[in-house]
């Protein structure tokens, strides 16, 4: 029985049918953004210029994906419908009547929910990684760029250490199936994952040393998230079986926090260099705060500014990074359908058939574009002030 | 000037130092010696035969030691023959000596290749000069245009000029090599036939066909971000006292930037482009695999894919000492020509 076509047109119509949450979402956000845009500040500012609107509106769009994957993709990521190999866009698949909007890659599976679904497994990744890269490196960088001498020397030694590691080589040796059976991957996500719980405990601590009915709590609260997240995630021994991540994956997420921590650690150092000269800093010191509580307290809300925009082309690097480790085949699950592994599977039947090309690297490029117009616009509106 | 050179050395020897020994550690892990012991035996071989292959080959001798051996600080030994007792090599297809000699990195060998079959020497160089060629011509297209680019958009800041070329140039940094290589690819190769989708033949001979798509998708990636700094760059001295006595004194916009502007301008990017030479080798890695063309990236992906170790810790010495000596040139260079550092 030969495969029923619909018409371009059609196509076009359908995707964007698919993507209804995404729409309703986008536009309630959006729209109250926009409406209350004087009263939210920085991220209000976004919404004066062309760009920003741009930049916010991409990112959104991608994270809506992820979050209503289930109901914008018509079939399975992973299932494999035997008709449809390598069928054109727009191929109506006989059995349930959906169509293959973008066809079917030499899997017979379908192009654009691996698209839709690609989209939950990096803006979980890319987002998180970034955070634990901040952390390790805000943690570092301020007693770096604080105190300088020894310390300083030290800590800058080995961030340039790991800054001279080509990345591609770091992932070659960091991301092999090998090292999971050494205990490398455990020890360096025990190191990492400990840092945020370090850095919020001293933050309440300078914070609330004299006030023990806050202290307590907070510290509780942390120590308690803290822990059993820690647990899941490095030993994978969550007493309530919700905090779990696969092996090779924690592998990735160690191996990026790596790569990018100590460019945190760098920017972090330069800030806090710049700004503990200012006079706010020699008044803390003068009242006799604490050098954490002035690190944490004084310092590091004031480099605010130039973290956030980092925070934001770091993810898209972060995002770019995914796609390198796809592209070589490493770590991710060879069916996994992030847009690494999708562009590396379809880059090599590029003569016979594009369509499954295409969406994973428009996808992948326009997710990296909206953070870097987020990037640009926040510098250029914090850069007014 | 001088002494800031020798210190900067000796920091970048001290790194390489550190830098191969966490690569020797991590290459030499007991699950990729395992699975290079498997590759180079025969097909159903014994735990023990896998075994004795490694003592037999050196691999289980003291960490220290086989490290000062590839580093040249201890003696290599040649292994000793199970079936006659005599001292034999460790691999055949390499030419080690039967006797022991000081031979490693540093007296120049480079080891054995147990993928290829070869000396390392005699893999890594050829690759290195297939991608050096390579580089030429990315660096001969990137750096020009980025400039252009750069200079146009930051001249006049804020102009319509400027907001579109700096929306490109955001645009072409968000497009990591393999997403640029595939849309070239299905451009020009798929769709209008112009270019050769495979550079493999290019290292017969480099022609315009077989040779564009790799350095278009090359450059393409780095554009944006040079391109970026010197926009920075040039609007920051557009907006000095020099550049505004130069107008009122009645030259031609042109004439003040270029003669005015540029040489100022010029400085910070030429730190970036120099820094930009270790993000070009994840490039060059990505576009080589990706147009089959046979040079350093190509070989180090072979050799990391075939637990090659003696080749992959060349790979790794060359590459780090590359972002290295990079810093090292941009940092000099940059002292020498800004004035204002070079009185300091």
């Amino acid at each position: 029985m030969p495969v029923q076509y619909i018409s371009g047109f059609t196509v076009v119509l359908e995707v964007l049918s698919r993507f209804w949450p995404v729409w309703i979402a986008l536009v309630i956000v959006m729209g109250t953004s926009f409406a209350y845009k004087k009263k939210l500040a920085l991220y209000g500012q976004l919404f004066d210029s062309g760009v920003g609107i741009v930049g916010v509106g991409i990112c959104l769009f991608w994270l809506f994906t992820a979050i209503f994957a289930a109901t914008i993709s018509p079939f399975d990521p992973l299932a494999q419908i035997p008709i449809m190999k390598d069928v054109l866009p727009g191929a109506v698949e006989p059995q349930s009547g959906l169509t293959y909007l973008f066809g079917g890659d030499k899997l017979a599976r379908d192009v654009f929910s691996r698209m839709v679904y690609g989209s939950q497994i990096v803006l979980i990744i890319a987002p998180a990684a970034t955070g634990f890269a901040l952390m390790v490196g805000i943690t570092l960088g301020l007693p770096a760029g604080y105190y300088g001498g020894k310390i300083d020397t030290v800590l800058s030694f080995l961030a340039n250490l790991v800054l001279a590691f080509p990345v591609i080589l770091l992932f070659y040796l960091l991301v092999t199936p090998g090292i999971m059976d050494t205990p490398i991957p455990y020890g360096m996500a025990g190191v990492f994952f400990l840092f945020p719980i370090i850095f919020f405990s001293v933050l309440f601590w300078t914070r609330y040393k004299n006030r023990p009915d806050r202290l307590y709590i907070l510290l509780g609260i942390t120590l308690i998230l803290g822990g059993w997240i820690y647990l899941g995630l490095v030993f994978d021994r969550d007493p309530l079986h919700i905090v779990h991540i696969d092996p090779n994956q924690l592998n990735i997420f160690v191996a990026v926090v790596f790569a990018s921590s100590p460019g945190v650690f760098r920017i972090v150092r330069g800030l806090v260099m710049d700004i503990k000269t200012r006079d706010y800093v020699a008044a803390a010191q003068t009242r006799g705060e604490s050098p954490w509580y002035i690190m944490l307290w004084e310092i590091l809300p004031n480099a605010r500014g130039p973290l956030i925009v980092d925070a934001c082309l770091r993810i898209g690097y972060t995002t770019i990074l995914l796609g390198t480790l796809g592209y070589f085949g490493l770590g991710l699950a060879p069916e996994s359908p992030d847009w690494g592994t999708a562009i590396k599977d379809a880059s090599r039947l590029l003569r016979s058939f594009i369509h499954p090309a295409l969406p994973p690297t428009i996808a992948l490029m326009s997710f990296v574009l909206g953070l870097n117009l987020l990037a640009d616009s926040l510098r250029e509106q914090s850069m007014k002030d | 000037m001088l002494s800031f050179v020798i210190r900067r050395l000796g920091t970048m020897a001290l790194t390489m130092l550190c830098l191969t020994m966490v690569v020797f550690f991590l290459i030499n892990l007991e699950p990729n010696l395992k699975k290079l012991a498997i590759s180079q035996t025969e097909m159903h071989t014994s735990a023990e035969q896998l075994e004795s292959w490694l003592v037999n080959h050196g691999y289980r001798q003291n960490f220290f030691v086989r490290y000062g051996q590839w580093l040249g600080l201890v003696p290599k030994q040649p292994v000793t023959d199970p079936a006659t007792g005599k001292p034999a090599q460790r691999f055949s297809f390499c030419n080690d000596p039967l006797v022991s000699t000081f031979s490693g990195v540093l007296e120049g060998d480079f080891g054995c290749s147990t993928k290829f079959k070869a000396t390392v020497a005699s893999k890594l160089f050829p690759a290195l000069g297939a991608t050096g060629i390579l580089m030429f011509w990315v660096l001969a297209v990137m750096v020009p245009i980025s400039l252009l680019i750069g200079i146009l958009a930051g001249m006049r800041e804020g102009s319509r000029t400027d907001r579109v070329l700096s929306v490109a140039s955001i645009a072409s940094t968000a497009t990591p090599e393999y997403v640029s290589g595939v849309i070239f690819t299905v451009i020009f190769a798929s769709w209008l036939g112009w270019l050769n989708g495979s550079a493999a033949s290019a290292s017969q001979g480099i022609t315009f066909y077989n040779f564009t798509l790799p350095v278009m998708t090359l450059a393409i990636y780095g554009i944006g971000y040079i391109a970026r700094m010197t926009r920075a760059s040039m609007v920051e001295v557009m907006t000095q006292q020099y550049i505004r006595t130069a107008r009122l004194k009645g030259l031609s916009f042109g004439s003040v930037v270029v003669k005015h502007a540029l040489r100022n301008a010029l400085i910070a990017p030429f730190t970036v482009i120099m820094l930009q030479f270790p993000w070009l080798l994840t490039g060059v890695v990505i576009v080589e695999v990706m147009f089959r063309y046979q040079g350093f990236g190509y070989t180090l992906v072979e050799a990391a894919g075939n637990n090659d170790i003696d080749l992959l810790l060349g790979c790794s010495l060359v590459s780090v000492f590359i972002v290295l000596i990079t810093q090292l040139i941009s940092d000099v260079g940059y002292a020498f020509l800004n004035p204002r550092i070079r009185v300091q």
